[in-house]
């Protein structure tokens, strides 16, 4: 099957490619990118005025598959990742069971296998049952797959077990990303602690409790030597140890998501639970750092973080509603409103940020529209305004924290493998993948 | 000015206009409450439900007693004893009583918000009657109405507001009122009762009790809570009396007009003396009569916003 894409403006970082150009797949890979490609296709899109870049990479997904096949599935996921021209993503293993052996491994491939959408890549627990007192099995997780380890949701309180788990990871050749938040300091937090938490009458979230874990997980990885990942940065304190970090050689990457640079800690005055996340949405201050280490290149990459829950767990009193949001829709729409049109981005850093960057932090050879490199890429209308409604949202779960707001930027074709995976026909999921 | 509002969820979202004609209707209701038959037609065949998630005698009753002066029916619902035991959500609960056709729900609960939100999702008027450490709006109104019923007028007045700030929706209510209309506020505390930007609220923090006291034309006295069960707790109370109590000897270096308030329940030899809850500079019992004629006043000026409401969209 060869599919030819015409005269789009190609973005295409990790050659630093920004020019309208042609692009050829035949099967499963890139072609051909070239100007005036000619070649008989079994289908040709028109892309003038539309913006063509690999297939988005989101290290940073819950499909909640298996267990909570109630806030979503592999299969709804995936669809909504398509929709948001999202071809990859990394799912965390906070399900039920956790992703924290062999035997759950295999579950979770099978389901991967028989149901996505998109390719999904597994991050394993790093301890059994996230319950940070064992260590999984790091190397065998490898070998079945696994491309990353957290214990997302939770962090590793033990400073022993942590840097033994970045030293066995080191070792393996496995990532460890952390969700960097000490409970002892957050506690029963909802939102940012301060003017905020004193005005709602609520209990705050010091950003204490997220610098300090994350100058902890810096320090051991350094004592370890290993690579390490700082999940959905959230303040300014940490983004200053990150870069000292980055200054000293210590090998951290570090990701946010659209939220975080998007909306503040005013947005949840009203008590909308679609506002509550954890981290939760700092003061003004922060989200102006968060941009600035957008543009200074401090933050390697942007995930949605995406974490769907049920309206009976979101549309409750705020204090007892679920934490996170949805946020594969709208990944793309925010950043470009965000960033590429208020100019805190080129487009060839913004697609670096959600394809190559990610690709290079999980080892994936994805993200990019080299000629041979797997054929998945989307084609994006970049000024098309939308309005983010419940309705019309793909995934199983509808807290999105964008719902009512107007975004720039519509995904018309997602190919994944190179076939249109998106929009969706009737059966269009491929087997066996 | 007109009232537009279907709900009071708090003082934050209120103007000082909005504040002031709640205060001045308030003011008309207050006579009613004098009259050998009390009572007005104003809410007659309106129905008020009182929706409490919480165990309160005082804000109940006063808002039952409001209601009843108003000629509304008023009917209690204690969530231990109906459905909410079986697991129903608020939400659920408040359509309910749309389904009803009831016109006003009174809610008092235990978290934060919960009056927004129950707000959002019923067309009928809410009144906030206390939720968690966020807001007491009618509390702060009786407060306020009582404060400008002595003093003629709330602009330059200092008021002291002393106890746990941290967990007390009446302090933040208070605070926002009394600084839209003019007041200074001087919040006072131990420094672990003080939550992080109270002054970006409007109010001042001190932890020094006389201070506190010093130039102050009202002290709002709150209810401090303590573990009753432990042992540590009695030198803790003591310690906070010691420290933070307001005692007549106290009182007697103050102006010596200093209005003594107190939300009520009243903890003798707690945070107050019995001395000072009982003498000449206490209104404790004046608030709770002006509690019934701010009721009076919220009741009904939410009612006939909704009535409006209601008319409108027939004529549309």
């Amino acid at each position: 099957m060869k599919i030819l894409i015409k005269g789009g403006r190609v973005i295409e970082p990790a050659s630093n490619l920004d020019e309208v150009c042609d692009i050829l797949t035949q099967d499963s890979a890139i072609a051909k990118v070239s100007r005036g490609i000619n070649t008989e296709a079994d289908y040709t899109i028109d892309a003038a005025d539309r913006i063509v870049m690999p297939g988005l990479i989101d290290m940073h997904v819950h499909l909640r598959e298996p267990g909570r096949e109630d806030k979503e599935t592999v299969a709804s996921g995936t669809r909504a990742a398509l929709k948001g021209g999202i071809t990859c993503v990394l799912a965390m293993p906070n399900t039920h069971p956790a992703i924290d052996n062999v035997e759950h491994i295999r579950l979770l491939k099978d389901l991967i296998k028989n149901s996505a959408y998109t390719h999904v890549f597994i991050a394993g627990a790093i301890t059994r049952g996230r319950l940070g007192e064992e260590l999984v099995d790091i190397a065998a997780a490898k070998k079945e797959g696994v491309v990353a380890i957290t214990d997302d949701g939770l962090s590793v309180d033990s400073d022993a077990l942590m840097l033994e788990a970045l030293k066995t990871s080191q070792q393996s050749g496995m990532l460890v990303i952390c969700h960097s938040e000490d409970k002892k300091l957050s506690k029963n937090g909802v939102v940012n602690l301060g003017f905020t938490s004193t005005r709602m009458g609520l209990r705050g979230i010091s950003k204490e409790s997220e610098y300090k874990r994350v100058k902890r997980d810096i320090e051991l990885a350094e004592k370890a030597d290993a690579r390490v990942h700082i999940a959905h940065v959230s303040c300014k304190e940490s983004l200053e140890l990150i870069v000292a970090a980055k200054k000293k050689g210590i090998k951290v990457t570090c990701e946010t998501a659209p939220h975080y640079f998007s909306l503040s800690e005013e947005d949840v005055l009203g008590f909308d639970t679609n506002m509550k996340m954890n981290p939760p949405l700092r003061s003004k201050q922060d989200m102006t750092a968060i941009i600035e280490a957008l543009a200074n290149g401090t933050i390697d990459a942007i995930a949605s973080d995406h974490a769907p829950h049920t309206e009976n767990e979101k549309d409750i009193e705020f204090e007892r509603a679920e934490f996170g949001v949805v946020g594969l829709e709208t990944m793309l729409a925010a950043s470009i409103t965000e960033l590429v049109e208020k100019g805190v981005l080129t487009w060839l850093d913004l697609v670096a940020k959600i394809t190559v960057n990610p690709a290079r932090i999980l080892g994936l050879s994805k993200g990019t529209l080299k000629e041979g490199a797997d054929a998945d890429l989307i084609v994006v209308s970049p000024q098309e305004e939308w309005l983010v409604e419940k309705a019309g949202l793909v995934s199983k779960s509808k807290n999105c924290a964008f719902l009512g707001r107007s975004l720039k930027g519509i995904v018309e074709y997602a190919i994944c493998s190179g076939r249109i995976a998106y929009p969706f026909k009737n059966n269009s999921r491929k087997k066996n993948r | 000015m007109t009232w537009t509002r279907k709900d009071l969820l708090g003082l934050e979202e209120l103007s000082r206009e909005e504040i002031e004609l709640i205060l001045s209707t308030a003011e008309s209701f207050k006579e009613v409450s004098t009259r050998e038959i009390k009572k007005v037609p104003a809410l007659r065949g309106k129905t008020v439900v009182n929706l409490f998630y919480e165990p309160s005698t005082r804000t109940r009753v006063s808002f039952e007693v409001a209601a009843k002066r108003l000629s509304a029916d008023v009917i209690h619902i204690a969530t231990e004893t109906s459905s909410v035991r079986k697991g129903e959500t608020l939400i659920d609960t408040g359509r309910n009583i749309e389904a009803l056709k009831a016109d006003i729900i009174v809610v008092r609960h235990n978290c934060s918000g919960a009056a927004a939100m129950l707000a959002r999702h019923v067309n009928l008027s809410v009144v906030n009657a206390g939720d968690g450490w966020h807001e007491h709006p009618t509390q702060a109104l009786l407060d306020i109405f009582t404060l400008k019923e002595k003093f003629g007028q709330i602009e330059g007045l200092q008021v002291s507001i002393v106890g746990d700030i941290a967990h007390s929706r009446v302090a933040r209510s208070n605070i926002w009122g009394l600084t839209k209309l003019g007041a200074k506020v001087l919040v006072c505390a131990p420094e672990i009762l003080i939550p992080p930007g109270i002054e970006e609220m409007g109010a001042s923090v001190t932890h020094d009790i006389d201070e506190a006291l010093h130039h102050a034309d009202c002290v709002n006295v709150l209810r401090m809570q303590f573990e009753r069960d432990t042992e540590a707790a009695f030198p803790q109370q003591l310690e906070y009396f010691k420290q933070f109590g307001i005692t007549q000897e106290r009182i007697r270096k103050a102006k010596r007009n200093i209005m003594v308030m107190h939300p009520g329940p009243i903890n003798r030899g707690i945070e107050i003396s019995s001395e000072v809850a009982d003498g000449a500079n206490s209104v404790i019992l004046e608030q709770v009569t002006n509690g019934i004629a701010v009721r009076m006043s919220v009741l009904y000026l939410v009612a006939s916003a909704n009535e409006r409401v209601k008319k409108n969209e027939d004529t549309d």
